[in-house]
């Protein structure tokens, strides 16, 4: 059996009372989609800050290739191959599409104490930025401030942000939030290819999404785990149909 | 090194503590609850100082001149609040900090023109003139006493008003989370004149108080405005009880450091040596505290703002 | 010598068409700013040279303190400390007899670099308004130390023997000699600080300024990258203080007073964040505003602080943010006419809302006054009518004997 990518071990975190993840494991698979399903407030997003760095967690063990990154600040979960989106865009606005890629190529691509040198002309970070742009059909828009792009377009360069990272493990915090059925069908083409050469881990709302891209589905529910596993499993799970999936499965 | 003079020393300290947590507390509220940063807080202590100086003048009687000096320091306070610093919340800290140095110009000028650049002064009430026995061959100053007497009751007032009244409660709500009380329906502009009323009449408090035994000059507010910044650091922005503890420590570190230092390094270094020196550490010694302090806890001893 | 004059004019035209239009403007300064000593008999003599060499300096200071204000977002409240610490190694080194070049310069450089290493590693863990008080706190502790220091002039600061010596020579005693070396040090910096942002690091500190989260999330620790950024510019700094103590020859703790981080501020934000050329003519428009407004009367600060409150409130971007609304026709002679004439306008009505405003309630508390004068009037009426009518019968009474009395008497002269 493969040594999981990412392990987690009795993850857990509360705001005062509330218990936002609470006891989570879960194991995730090289070369796997793993798509994470649950109803609003389920602690989905606080699982992927928990993860990429954004929150400390009160207990248990996040283990990123078997090495133990449970207190490590974000940037180094980064240089480990971590990669995330964000579900609010967070982009660098006064800086071009093109910039904003080229910047997560710099970050893997030695130092950046440099301090002569103009970065723009720097090929070994253009030419990777603009493959990432490409991927997700941005190459029109590569010197587009980043601000004056559209919704869907800021949600695509965010991905593209992600890729040209060139990670071990993908955390998509919920890619189609906010998107129109055009912009959702195009995500889900662009994740379909990416996903063939990467481990991803996907948070999101939209069903079609993920019965599309999921190899296996993990619903969450207040802060736990209720069922893993195939999406014809999961679909099937009489507790997963009462707790979330309702009919509409 | 004596003991009376330490003694003494101690109650400079605690004096000037008490100064400082006025001025700091209206200054740490503002900062908190409007996320707007002040830089003419200090002005409004120096105003305090010369509306006392002038109503005494008019009066005739100290106590009158301090009085007055308390809803003339407000009303100035509004003033400026309807006038500039109104339409600064929504700026960014830059541009705050900007405009109101360039208020702390214009006041700072402002009060040379009219009062005239020589240092003033005011005597001490008669009432409170004189000094009363601390211990054996010391006596401390009655007026001295007074104002720490004041300081503490207008402290622990404002820790009634903040604590116990709705107003308060809105107060500690607005330094926690501004944004969230507006939303939750409260008349933010009316808020946010109380308390900045408020700060203005507590600096001008302080000023009024000390102008009796300081000499009322332009640009006296300056250095205080940095001491009161030093203090929030070190208490946390947006906390009264922060203010408190902080300015306490600072009034009292910077008052012995400033008698004791010379003196302390000659028991280990020579007295030349000692005599460059130690000036020199003393008048660093409360930026050091704020460093370590930071060093421990960047955001203060008592931050008023939760963070996940 | 015309054609040489003409092909040399060509020339230039021809280079700054391949600037950008930033450069051009400072290419324009640096221009002026050469032709100075020249023109300089002509219009004043030295003491034109003297302004020229005080708006290159803290030009330069004004430069480093874009990069942390610009690029780095972050607002420092101390930067003065740093030409105070450049001023005072080269004064203190001065009076021990080691004012040569090779000495100054250098020590003036590392000592600011380390003040501000040890202050900047401190306050860069801080943010917001923090930071700002951080830096002011610690800009004055410079100041006070500075004061303290008895042996080098406390309060009343320090005489330089004689300016730096370089290469043994007294070459920077000549006025112009000195105005071009600042020169050159200001086209220095301004080249360096120049590739310095458009660099693998100054992407990342401007990343930083734009979205902190994003840049940690794809790998970079902002604080290594905005202490060496406090770091450098710091050190920019201290070569302006160590110009500034060779052009007064002079150092005084009054070099590092907050209000002196004020002005630099103000010079920052006068000539426009974002730019490099912004920075050089806020220093300019201060000074020269300094300069004039002094003259005018003593109390010049008083009108410079409503000046800079206008500014803040209506004049965002500064000088070059003129410069480059004008350029992009965002802003005409036409409109700032419009928009004057609006500004009038927007004041007439609000003050004829206020007048409005104010006679309202003026005239409601007059018709309740009114309304109580009423009341009282129609009391005291019923209560004096029976008396008002004795009294009036009466009056009639007396006039009525009256007129008989004057008909009589009237009647009686007549017959006389």
């Amino acid at each position: 059996m493969n040594a999981p990518v990412l392990r987690l071990e009795r993850l857990s975190k509360s705001f005062g009372a509330l218990r936002a993840t609470d006891g989570i494991d879960l194991d995730i698979l090289p070369g796997e989609t793993h798509a994470i399903i649950g109803p609003n407030g389920a602690g989905k997003t606080t699982l992927i800050h928990q993860v990429s760095g954004v929150l400390a967690s009160d207990s248990g063990r996040i283990l990123f290739d078997g090495r133990d990154v449970t207190h490590m600040a974000m940037p180094a979960r980064a240089h480990l191959g971590l990669a995330r989106s964000f579900q609010i865009t967070h982009v660098l606005p006064r800086f071009s599409a093109l910039e904003n890629v080229a910047l997560a190529v710099q970050a893997r691509s030695g130092s950046s104490f440099h301090f002569w040198q103009p970065v723009a002309r720097e090929e070994l970070l253009n030419a990777p930025a603009l493959e990432a742009l490409a991927v997700v059909d941005l190459t029109a828009r590569a010197h587009t401030p980043a601000g004056a792009l559209s919704h869907g377009e800021k949600r695509r360069l965010e991905l593209a942000i992600a890729l040209a990272q060139a990670p071990r493990l993908l955390l998509l915090d919920e890619p189609m939030a906010g998107a129109g059925a055009q912009e959702t069908h195009r995500l889900i083409a662009t994740l379909r290819t990416v996903k063939r050469a990467t481990t991803m881990v996907l948070v999101e709302h939209d069903m079609q999404a993920v019965f599309a891209l999921a190899d296996r589905i993990s619903v969450l529910v207040e802060g736990r785990i209720l069922a893993t596993g195939t999406p014809q499993d999961v679909r099937a799970d009489p507790a997963v149909r009462a707790a979330y999936l309702g009919e509409a499965a | 090194m004596s003991t009376s003079l330490f003694v003494v020393q101690v109650f400079n300290g605690l004096q000037l503590g008490i100064l400082l947590f006025l001025v700091a507390a209206g200054l740490t509220l503002v900062f908190g609850v409007m996320d707007f940063i002040n830089l003419a807080h200090g002005v409004q202590y120096m105003l305090g100082a010369y509306l006392a100086v002038t109503f005494y003048r008019l009066t005739g009687s100290v106590f009158a001149g301090l009085l007055l000096a308390l809803p003339a320091s407000m009303a100035f306070g509004l003033l400026l609040e309807v006038l500039v610093f109104r339409h600064l919340y929504e700026r960014d800290h830059l541009e705050q900090v900007l405009a109101t140095f360039g208020v702390i110009l214009f006041l700072n000028q402002g009060v040379k023109i009219v009062w005239g650049a020589a240092p003033l002064n005011m005597g001490v009430p008669d009432v409170l003139s004189g000094s009363i026995p601390l211990m054996e061959g010391l006596r401390y100053p009655v007026y001295r006493f007074a104002i720490i007497a004041a300081g503490l009751a207008v402290a622990g007032a404002l820790y009634l008003f903040v604590a116990k009244t709705r107003v308060g409660m809105l107060v500690r709500a607005g330094a926690t989370d501004a944004a969230m009380v507006s939303a939750l329906g409260v008349d933010i502009k009316r808020l946010f004149m109380i308390v900045f009323g408020f700060g203005a009449m507590l600096a001008g408090f302080a000023g009024a108080m000390v102008a009796p035994i300081l000499s009322v000059e332009p640009g006296m507010g300056d250095q205080i405005l940095i001491l009161a910044f030093v203090v929030i650091v070190i208490g946390g922005i947006g906390s009264i009880r922060g203010a408190f503890v902080a300015a306490l420590l600072v009034g009292v570190i910077d008052t012995l450091g400033r008698s004791f230092m010379t003196d302390g390094l000659r028991l280990f270094l020579a007295p030349s040596t000692a005599r460059i020196i130690g000036p020199a550490l003393a008048s660093m010694a409360i930026y050091l505290l704020m460093a370590v302090v930071l060093a421990v806890r960047p955001a203060g001893l008592f931050p008023a703002r939760g963070r996940a | 010598m015309r054609e040489a004059l003409r092909s040399s004019i060509d020339t230039a035209v021809a280079v700054l068409r391949t600037l950008a239009f930033g450069q051009r403007v400072a290419a324009c300064l640096f221009a002026l700013l050469a032709l100075l000593p020249l023109l300089s008999p002509m219009l004043g003599g030295s003491y034109l040279l003297l302004i020229g060499e005080r708006v290159m300096i803290y030009a330069i200071a004004a430069l480093s303190l874009e990069l942390l204000i610009g690029v780095g977002g972050l607002v420092s409240f101390g930067h003065a400390a740093f030409l105070g610490v450049g001023a005072y190694a080269t004064g203190m080194l001065a009076s021990h007899g080691l004012g040569t070049l090779s000495v100054a310069l250098p020590a003036a450089l590392i000592a600011s670099a380390l003040f501000a290493l040890a202050t900047g590693a401190i306050a860069v863990r801080t943010r917001g308004v923090y930071f700002i008080m951080i830096t002011l706190a610690f800009g004055q502790m410079a100041f006070f130390v500075a004061t303290s220091l008895a042996p080098y002039g406390g309060d009343d600061g320090l005489t330089l023997p004689t300016r730096t010596l370089v290469l043994g020579t007294r070459v920077l005693k000549n006025e112009t000699a000195f105005f071009y070396a600042i020169l050159a040090m200001l086209a220095v910096t301004y080249l360096l600080v120049g590739r310095l942002v458009a660099s693998r690091f100054g992407r990342v500190l401007r990343g930083l300024t734009d979205n902190e989260m994003r840049m940690q999330a794809i790998g970079f620790t902002p604080y290594a990258y905005r202490v060496t950024a406090y770091v450098i510019a710091g050190s920019i700094c201290g070569l302006a203080g160590f110009l500034l103590a060779n052009q007064t020859e002079f150092v005084s703790p009054a070099y590092m007073h907050w209000q002196r981080s004020g002005e630099l501020i103000v010079m920052v934000l006068l000539g426009g964040t974002g730019t490099l050329h912004g920075p050089i003519l806020g220093a300019a428009a201060f000074l020269m505003l300094e300069e004039t407004l002094s003259r005018l009367t003593e109390h010049w600060k008083a009108i410079l602080g409503p000046l800079l409150v206008l500014v803040v409130l209506f004049a965002k971007g500064g000088i070059a943010g003129a410069m480059e609304a004008w350029r992009q026709r965002k802003l005409t002679f036409a409109q700032l006419l419009a928009a004057a004439d609006g500004l009038a306008r927007t004041m007439a009505a609000a003050g004829v809302e206020r007048w409005r405003l104010g006679s309202t309630a003026l005239r409601g508390g007059v018709d309740r006054l009114a309304l109580l004068a009423k009341g009282a009037t129609k009391r005291a009426v019923t209560r004096w009518k029976p008396l008002q009518v004795a009294l009036g019968g009466r009056l009639v009474a007396l006039r009525q004997s009256a007129e008989r009395g004057l008909a009589l008497a009237a009647a009686r002269w007549r017959r006389r």
